[in-house]
């Protein structure tokens, strides 16, 4: 039994304007305490859609389906009432932009200790102390508890940020898009910060991002997520190397590589709307593979290789393997 | 090198037209605060502007004993004159809905114009011209009104411009912070950066994203300048030729209406000044709150979130 | 068009030659009181190079190095205080504020956040037409075919389809498209492209860059201001890496990218995340943040991260040369080089 097991999660949003937007459709992974795993695509796939699912945090137009099973116990069971024992204090998360959102008029102990006391986990001097071990293990001296977040730059607001998500030792930690605002240098701090905290404590970590170098150089394991599913996931040097959906190659060869010498191209095309059923392949009108079949019958993701699994009718013809 | 066209033209919903009479019902079923608040303002204005063809009597047409009571002939009774209450009402709503209105677009250009050219050009101008809307805004309006109508006469349009001249700080403040902050965007920079002059950036990019707030404060300028009107009349400052509602109760007061219980020379016109501040606010809180929505709830705080059974086929 | 802006053919199309911009900083009712010094933000500290028409030149750096300071000076659109920009071989940084907007007309920009620098009320077409309109251009005709043809040339065919939209009702790159089509219709010799492409997805980058590479062909000086090294080497002919207000090394993109000779371009390059998980270089992270540009560090800027630095980078600031281990063109900033 795996620490976190997500499966058929669906998530639904009612639209202002009557029917609903079908965000989330079906998706599954599980991870390993001290495991990394990236969470990959593009604006509007369902990324940050389905880690807000595992915290519980949607809002009332939301509805979902499936387990998030948490050591064993289905987080969704209940709804709210199971999902809110566990939140910040199993399961963590640092918000996209979340090194912008501190409260400018408190201090930063301060609020890295608020979640303690929320989920009366500490107190007083001791909260206080702990902020201070906090601090230190995020790479910031504990005597600027009593700072103001105005006075620390945006990688020590990150570092910062991924202290109060720690705030109450959690199994797993959610991090979305947690460099994507950072210069690279700092991105590269953060990252080394996350890579350490995983391996030292133990701790699961699921990395959101569309930014796919990032996943390939911390992740051991990644799913590429389209249209709210995923269509391919496994370990990332298969997912680089063997890549088994179309679209996984795609997105590596729209990539610009420091050193890479091939060309660079687009993927023409846009991703197709969730407020309406979709008949078929979702990312078969940009395809470039695409054939008969991708129109008529959705692919199911299914294993093609150990832990790798692809949602690709290619893989289906039996001479036919989709070219790295 | 694929210059790949990300152009995908079936998925973007090209503008839609709305048939007028969805759009109405939509703007009901969605923001009944102002719908009714629309309602009230309409009832009255359409009630001053008919006035002269259906109002049962004249302003000065003395039709009974003085004070009578409501009865089937005078449904709100008679004033201190033996004039007909509702007759008066409907001439008296022309007077006030006028001062409003007229005051409040007084308001609005004052306070439009200061607030677009101190929040637009900032600097120096900004500090001039937010001084002096300091000023205004210290000064007690009620004395200030109650001496200027004393001393450049109690005409109607002295009455305007008088509340006009008061009540723009607030727009003015108001607009000043909008447009700073929309002088930082993007748009406006690039409109700068490609030669555009201050002109054109002012009225073609900065004020038709400013115009829902200076109609929202508009409307809201017209109940505080229907209550100036009141409160001037009813000190006895207002346009003596002219029956306005602020008018009636200080006539109806002035004339003992209290201590021989004649409620209905005092309390109508009281109500309708009610319903009209009532209405417009309502109107223009409605126009603000589409402006600024509220700020989203905290990352912590409880969502209910529906839980829904998986329907076999939907697994995949 | 203005006499200031007709150079002669032979010049480079831009050369900035020792430019500073600094911005005060406000000294407070005490600091003034006090009589304190007043005090500087150094965001752009004596910087020179030079942007050939068909050229495109990436200006890399973390924020904060002085990279947007840079093309807003070029632009004009901030006051710069010391040095030369010659556009065409013209000093543009003395021009009259009223010769501007003939200068205007032969330089453009293009905005990071494809959101925010359309605006929201303008349809497509008025937004392509504005330039035409504010510098009178054409009859109200010969604008909308101009209009169709810069839509064109950013891959938005037919135009027709895209004539009557609104920003909302377009994708993110479709919005950068739409911006950069009304950059194209001045027909200008100079686009600044600030971080043309970090707003958007992955899948559509390439699409941008393609077509910024395009107009490079078409003989258009480009400078793109970017973070990103990756992009920068793909797509840029030559990169100048900026630190804290200075070019600290510049030449080739391959150059640079592949034989980097700058201490920082290398801590750069090593951490810059690779497709390839088994591709990992030893990242050599720099500790700390960028210091900030108004207390910049004696002697050369670098020397408080830098790894190798010696006793003479705490006193002597380096200027940009050809090191020995490098190719002729490609120069950098270093004692140690």
């Amino acid at each position: 039994m795996s620490l976190l097991e997500v499966t058929g999660l669906h998530v639904w949003f009612d639209l202002q304007q009557g029917g609903e937007l079908h965000a989330v459709q079906g998706v599954g992974f599980d991870l390993d305490a001290g495991e990394r795993f990236g969470l990959v695509g593009e604006s509007g796939c369902g990324k940050t859609t389905t880690i807000l699912a595992l915290m519980g945090l949607l809002p009332p137009t939301a509805s979902v389906a499936g387990t998030v099973a948490l050591a064993g116990e289905n987080l969704l069971e209940r709804g709210e009432r199971t999902v809110s024992p566990h939140r910040w204090k199993d399961v963590a998360m640092v918000f996209q932009g979340a090194m912008n959102a501190f409260n400018p008029v408190k201090r930063v102990g301060d609020q890295i200790a608020e979640p303690m006391a929320l989920h009366e986990v500490a107190d007083g001097a001791e909260a206080k102390r702990r902020v201070g071990e906090l601090l230190e293990l995020v790479g910031i001296t504990a005597a600027r508890a009593d700072r103001y977040p105005h006075e620390f730059s945006g990688g020590m607001r990150q570092r910062a940020a991924i202290a109060m998500a720690l705030a109450c030792e959690p199994k797993v930690l959610l991090a979305d898009e947690p460099t994507t605002a950072l210069d690279v240098m700092v991105q590269a701090q953060i990252l080394e910060l996350l890579v350490t905290l995983s391996d030292d404590f133990g701790l699961a970590l699921v990395l959101v991002t569309h930014d796919l170098p990032v996943v390939a150089q911390v992740c051991e394991r990644a799913a590429v997520m389209y249209a709210g599913e995923i269509v391919e996931s496994g370990p990332t040097t298969a997912l680089f190397h063997n890549p088994r959906h179309p679209y996984t190659r795609l997105l590596f060869a729209a990539t610009p590589d420091l050193y890479g010498d091939e060309d660079v191209a687009s993927i023409p095309g846009a991703p197709p709307r969730l407020d309406r059923p979709i008949g078929g392949c979702p990312f078969q009108p940009r395809c470039d593979r695409a054939f008969g079949r991708c129109e008529e019958a959705r692919p199911v993701l299914r294993s093609v290789a150990d832990r790798h699994a692809a949602a690709c009718h290619l893989n289906d013809l039996p001479q036919e393997v989709p070219a790295a | 090198m694929s210059v790949g066209p990300d152009v995908a033209t079936g998925d973007i919903p090209a503008p839609r037209l709305r048939r007028p009479l969805d759009a109405t019902w939509r703007i009901v079923k969605t923001q009944p605060r102002a719908t009714a608040g629309f309602v009230i303002v309409l009832f009255f204005v359409v009630v001053a502007l008919t006035a002269p063809w259906l109002a049962p009597y004249g302003v000065t047409e003395k039709v009974g004993p003085v004070f009578e009571p409501p009865s089937p002939e005078h449904p709100l009774g008679l004033d201190d004159a033996g004039v007909d209450m509702l007759s008066l009402m409907m001439w008296g709503a022309r007077v006030s809905l006028v001062v409003g209105f007229a005051a409040a677009l007084v308001a609005m250009l004052i306070g439009g114009t200061i607030g677009l050219l101190s929040g637009y050009f900032g600097g120096r101008t900004d500090t001039v011209l937010m001084r002096m809307t300091d000023y205004f805004l210290v000064i007690p309006d009620i004395p200030l009104m109650l001496v200027a109508a004393a001393i450049w006469g109690r005409s109607l349009s002295n009455i305007v411009i008088i509340i006009g001249v008061i009540y723009w700080t607030t727009t003015a403040r108001l607009i000043r912070s909008q447009v700073i902050s929309l002088r930082e965007r993007v748009y406006v920079k690039r409109a700068h950066a490609v030669g555009a002059g201050h002109g054109r950036i002012l009225f073609r990019h900065i004020l038709p994203q400013v115009t829902p707030l200076i109609v929202a404060n508009t409307v809201l300028t017209v109940a505080i300048a229907i209550f100036a009107e009141t409160a001037i009349a009813f000190l006895g400052l207002g346009d003596p030729t002219l029956t306005s509602w602020g008018k009636l109760i200080e006539n109806a007061f002035s004339h003992n209406a209290i201590t021989v219980d004649a409620w209905w020379a005092i309390v109508p016109p009281g109500i309708a000044v009610a319903l009209v501040i009532l209405g417009c606010t309502m109107v223009g809180q409605a126009i603000e709150d589409t402006l600024n929505p509220r700020l989203r709830v905290g990352h912590l705080s409880v969502r209910r979130f529906r839980l829904r059974p998986l329907q076999g086929t939907d697994q995949v | 068009m203005t006499a200031a802006v007709t150079g002669n053919g032979d010049a480079p199309l831009l050369e900035v030659e020792g430019l500073v911009t600094r911005y005060p900083l406000p000294r407070g009712v005490v600091g003034v009181f006090a009589r304190a010094p007043q005090r500087y933000v150094q965001a752009v500290e004596g910087i020179s190079f030079t942007l050939r028409r068909g050229e495109m030149l990436a200006l890399v750096g973390e924020s904060g190095c002085g990279k947007t300071t840079t093309a807003q000076s070029i632009l004009r659109l901030v006051r710069s205080d010391a040095g030369a920009i010659r556009f065409q071989g013209t000093d543009i940084t003395t021009l009259p504020s009223k010769e501007l907007r003939g200068l205007r007309r032969r330089m453009q920009i293009i905005y990071q956040d494809p959101y925010e620098s359309l605006d929201p009320r303008f349809r497509v077409r008025a937004t392509v037409e504005e330039p035409l309109v504010v510098h009178r251009i054409g009859s109200k005709e010969d604008r909308l075919h101009e209009v169709e043809a810069a839509l064109r040339l950013t891959g938005l065919d037919p135009p027709e389809l895209f004539l009557d939209r609104y920003p909302h009702e377009l994708s993110g790159g479709q919005r950068q498209r739409v911006a950069i089509a009304a950059s194209l219709v001045l027909h200008p010799d100079l686009l600044v492209a600030d971080e043309p492409v970090s707003m958007l997805d992955v899948s559509v980058r390439a699409g941008i860059l393609g077509i910024l590479d395009d107009l490079r062909r078409r003989g258009l000086g480009i400078l793109m201001i970017t973070h990103d090294l990756s992009t920068a080497a793909r797509f840029a002919d030559r990169i100048a890496v900026m630190y804290l207000g200075r070019i600290v090394e510049e030449g080739p993109a391959r150059e640079v990218v592949g034989n980097p000779q700058h201490p920082y371009t290398k801590a750069l390059l090593s951490v810059v995340p690779k497709r390839d998980p088994e591709q990992s270089t030893q990242p050599q992270i720099l500790r700390g943040e960028t210091p900030n540009p108004v207390d910049v560090p004696p002697g050369c800027r670098f020397h408080p991260r830098c790894p190798i630095a010696g006793d003479e980078c705490r006193t002597f600031d380096p200027e940009l040369r050809v090191p020995a281990g490098a190719r002729p063109g490609h120069s950098a900033a270093c004692l140690k080089a």
